[in-house]
């Protein structure tokens, strides 16, 4: 009886430390606007129901790291648990006037500003706690930017794996090619995160991103 | 008579032997510190990645902290072509992180100063206030 107690104990306790799934830590970065809570939106909405953060054509709406835990994707019936981590945009200067320009108070922009390099601060600090990180490019910008080269810089220098998406090709101005031109040696998906294009695509390459995790 | 003070543009160059023995903190303090005073650096080389990432912070921290400072300008330019591929990359990588990857140039200038900077490939176009 023993015996058949302790054995039941040992399985459990394997089942927990072993075979529980484990939860792949999915991190968004890139530049401010370039549509990472869109996107992390788009998955959870997917996936979940429900959505992740907001979203608005003023940069810098995203100020704080945020999270979307358990979200389970089904791809060719196979399923991964994923722990979403949007990440505020990364620049390397923010000016409170460029705010006002969007008819934003003064002091409502100051605000915004100081949050604004606060979240940039933070979504460095989490880079370290990534498994796996999705690299949103605005595709009808310039890919060439130094932030983009310093946010893969640096993943690779922590070695995770990188998914590059070049978001928005629903627009005109939209090139793909160029992105790709620009990061050679990864992965990169074009879709549009705010009509749904092109996710299945999407949805293929986070797998085998997260085969790299 | 009052002298008029000269608002012209300072670009300062940095050879790498400058920064070399220098570590990661002093290297950014030592940058940081041209920029604040409103300068351009031209560094001959470049900073590590997480280098990089750490001259962000503190630029974000020093908006914050100081008035009026809004933030850097920060491009690389190289000798390396885009479309070179993972092995060459991989054979000259060891050699470009003992030499500080001394074929690239590094501008960084005070938002203030430098409006905006566009990078392609082959040219690096540098806008001023």
């Amino acid at each position: 009886m023993a015996i058949m107690i302790l054995k039941n104990f040992a399985k459990r306790m394997f089942g927990i430390f072993f075979s529980k799934k484990k939860e792949i830590r999915l991190g968004f970065y890139g530049p401010p606007n370039a549509g990472k809570t869109s996107l992390a939106n788009r998955i959870c909405k997917d996936w979940t129901g429900e959505e992740i953060g907001t979203v608005s054509k003023v940069a810098h709406e995203t100020r704080n790291v945020q999270f979307k835990e358990e979200v389970e994707i089904k791809y060719k019936e196979k399923t991964l648990k994923f722990k979403l981590v949007d990440t505020p945009g990364i620049a390397t200067k923010v000016d409170y006037e460029d705010f006002m320009k969007q008819k934003m108070k003064k002091k409502e922009a100051q605000k915004r500003a100081k949050e604004a390099t606060q979240g940039i601060v933070e979504a460095i600090q989490w880079l370290d706690d990534m498994d796996a990180v999705v690299v949103v490019i605005d595709a009808t910008e310039n890919p060439y930017s130094q932030v983009n080269i310093t946010i893969v810089g640096n993943l690779v220098a922590r070695k995770i794996p990188v998914l590059v998406v070049a978001n928005k090709v629903d627009l005109k101005k939209a090139d793909v090619k160029k992105i790709e031109a620009a990061f050679p040696d990864y992965d990169v998906v074009g879709i549009s995160a705010k009509y749904g294009k092109n996710m299945d695509e999407f949805y293929e390459s986070v797998f085998k991103l997260a085969k790299k995790a | 008579m009052v002298k008029k003070k000269n608002s012209g543009l300072t670009l300062k160059f940095i050879p790498f032997s400058e920064i070399s023995k220098l570590d990661s903190l002093e290297r950014i303090k030592k940058l940081l510190d041209i920029i604040l005073d409103k300068k351009v650096v031209i560094l001959q080389g470049r900073l590590r990645p997480e280098e990089e990432t750490r001259l962000i912070e503190d630029t974000m921290i020093m908006i914050d902290k100081i008035k009026g400072f809004k933030g850097v300008e920060l491009e690389v330019i190289s000798g390396d072509s885009s479309d070179q591929g993972f092995f060459e990359k991989m054979r000259q990588g060891l050699a470009k992180f003992i030499s500080g990857q001394q074929d690239a140039i590094t501008i960084i200038g005070p938002a203030s100063v430098v409006k905006e900077m566009k990078k392609d490939p082959g040219k690096l176009e540098v806008m001023v206030n």
